[in-house]
């Protein structure tokens, strides 16, 4: 019987085929507009999830001032660096970490970079990958050694193609450094910054022979990883209240320094995009009801225009429920086309943006099965009163109608 | 009640309304019909000729009285119930036809199958041998507008009879057809009635369309009174 009516239904919807079409339309929008804003909120929150965590996962940073602004904050020391490597638990590695913006010259090329100096478990806390050539040692750290790791951009930008950098001497100011390693790529980071535009090198190379303060003083900032598994809140919490003891900030006074948690970055950043993404997703979902109601209007026009074809079919034979199942069904099957229309859509214009947008596309099935079976629904809850009305016809009066 | 009577009428009445709006359409009809009859019901408009064809055909139920039809009290039955009686004994002939609209001829005579649940090739083969009957071969794929008017006649014939019921009600089944296409149609009727068996109610107010029947019956006022000069009012 429900076989029937789909059959009888499919006629109807080829015999109309341009009033099907603009009775579904609602429909088609309102679930591509749910399944895109979904897909692309996802794409967007995985993506930058995922360049939180080319920063180093569970990294923090021990910074200078409080908040973004460092400005006359007092720096740290070496001794700071031991002293939260020692006494704060839930750390896996530690790094002094300087810096200096220093323009690196090799043959007629040169660059304005970022010369970072740290020593070498600096490449694990940060999750960097070495391409060409080795990292740094612990032993060249303490020699102060004049070499250096740079990132892919300046190979690019100082080097070209063709050109195996390993062994080649960059000059920066005074100092001539070798090349012993070229780091895998990031790409872009969290902060639309380039992450492979740097150099790094031993810090002491950088405080003896670049900036020439050292002493144990001046560390820019410190590098934190924690363990696996281990909140980065009770980090930040213990590097915190170790931080005021060792620099003796009364308890009514503000922190001069400040701890960056990625773990928190990324928590704080994906439950934002989540309230956009479904904030949306209701507006979408309004245009889902909007199609329905447009389904009804369609239907109940279309009743009324077949009355008299509904008396033909009870003449024959039909009783009330075949009649109901059979508009019933029509209005389920036109919104059903319309829900599978509009999640084609949305991975066209999804296949669209994500170019623009910049997030991966991430297909999911919980998504799409949501859209269909609300598509569905609306065509039953719609479908339902202009179907009941097409069932209470009398045969007669229905015959008569012109 | 014999098992040669096909339906049977006892002080039957339909009233409209209620109360001084009242309308009694039928005031108590007694009828006999046997199976395999051919019977004409003539009578002026307004004399509840119409209203007592919906009662045959199941179309309707009466206010009072009984109606047999085939051992069935038609007048216990609900609605659904008398759909079924229509699904499964019943033809209806229309004067407009009654076509589905940009359906095709074929379509047409198969929809009282697909409410029976036949297979699709069933459908089509039953189709097409309902429309050979009425000597309609080639006219399958066409559309009523693609029809003439006995065309379509032909084809809502063919729709009817399509699922081999006893009785067909054909109501003023030549009023939009010239005087050749009627005789073509009256002829097609008579050969059903007499080679197939098939039993025909049919109202009209056309003389000759009526002497086809091999009864005639008149409606005035709500009653029924039989025309006894008819040739085969004779058993």
């Amino acid at each position: 019987m429900i076989f029937n009516a789909f059959l009888i239904a499919v006629r109807e919807i080829r015999r109309n085929l341009m009033r099907s079409f603009l009775t579904v339309i609602g429909i088609v929008i309102g679930v591509a507009a749910v399944v895109t804003m979904v897909t692309l909120g996802q794409g967007a929150t995985a993506s930058i999830k995922d360049q939180i965590s080319k920063m180093g996962s569970n990294l923090l940073i021990l910074r200078p001032g409080e908040g973004w602004s460092s400005w006359g904050a007092p720096q740290f020391m070496l001794s700071d660096v031991h002293a939260i490597r020692d006494q704060v638990p839930g750390i896996a590695g530690i790094a002094p970490f300087v810096r200096t913006n220093v323009p690196a010259i090799y043959q007629e090329n040169n660059r304005a970079t970022d010369v970072q100096g740290t020593t070498a478990n600096y490449f694990g806390i940060a999750n960097w990958k070495i391409a060409l050539g080795r990292f740094y040692t612990e032993e060249e750290v303490n020699q102060a050694a004049p070499v250096c790791v740079i990132g892919e951009t300046i190979r690019r930008e100082l080097f070209g193609e063709g050109v195996d950098p390993i062994g080649c001497k960059i000059r920066a100011k005074s100092i001539t450094f070798e090349v012993i390693g070229v780091t895998a790529p990031k790409g872009q980071g969290g902060m639309a910054d380039d992450l492979d535009d740097n150099i790094i090198t031993p810090y002491t190379t950088v405080q003896l022979r670049l900036t020439g303060r050292g002493n144990g003083r001046n560390i820019n900032q410190i590098m934190i990883s924690g363990i696996d598994g281990y909140p980065g809140a009770n980090i930040v919490a213990d590097v915190s209240s170790l931080m005021r003891e060792r620099r003796g900030i009364r308890s009514n006074e503000q922190d001069n320094f400040n701890v960056f948690d990625s773990q928190q970055l990324a928590d704080v950043v994906s439950s934002s995009t989540k309230v956009m993404t479904s904030l949306l997703a209701w507006v979408a979902g309004v245009s889902l009801l909007v199609g329905g109601i447009g389904i009804m209007n369609i239907m109940l026009v279309s009743v009324t225009e077949r009355t008299r074809e509904i008396g033909i079919r009870l003449a024959i034979g039909a009783r009330a429920r075949e009649v109901l199942l059979q508009f019933l069904v029509e209005a389920v099957t036109l919104s059903c086309i319309g829900g599978i229309a509009g999640i084609i859509l949305a991975y066209g214009v999804c296949t669209m943006l994500v170019e623009e947008v910049g997030a991966p596309f991430i297909f999911d099935l919980k998504i799409n099965i949501i859209a269909f079976v609300f598509s569905a629904a609306i065509g039953i809850v719609f479908g339902f009163m202009p179907a009941r009305r097409a069932a209470r016809l009398d045969p007669i009066e229905a015959l008569r109608h012109e | 009640m014999t098992k040669e009577t096909l339906i049977q009428l006892r002080g039957l009445t339909k009233t409209y309304g209620t109360g001084d709006a009242a309308f009694h359409a039928l005031r108590g009809v007694d009828l006999d019909i046997r199976r395999g009859e051919f019977l004409a019901v003539m009578g002026p408009s307004g004399s509840g000729k119409s209203t007592l064809m919906n009662l045959l055909g199941c179309l309707d139920s009466p206010t009072s009285g009984s109606y047999n039809f085939k051992g069935i009290e038609v007048e216990t039955l609900n609605k659904d119930q008398r759909s079924l009686i229509r699904r499964h004994a019943l033809g209806f002939i229309f004067q407009g036809f009654n076509l589905l609209a940009r359906t095709s001829a074929l379509e047409n005579v198969e929809l009282p199958l697909l409410y029976r649940g036949y297979s699709r090739k069933e459908r089509q083969d039953r189709a097409r041998e309902a429309l050979a009957r009425v000597g309609l071969v080639n006219k399958e794929r066409n559309t009523p507008a693609e029809l003439s008017g006995g065309q379509q006649q032909r084809v809502a014939i063919a729709r009817a009879i399509v699922t081999n019921p006893d009785t067909l009600f054909a109501d003023e089944p030549t009023g939009n057809l010239d005087s050749k296409t009627t005789h073509e149609i009256m002829e097609l009727l008579d050969r059903l009635n007499t080679e197939q068996g098939i039993s025909i109610i049919m109202v009209t107010h056309e003389e000759d369309v009526a002497s086809h029947a091999k009864r005639i019956i008149h409606v005035i006022d709500g009653l029924i009174s039989e025309n006894p000069n008819h040739r085969t009012a004779t058993y």
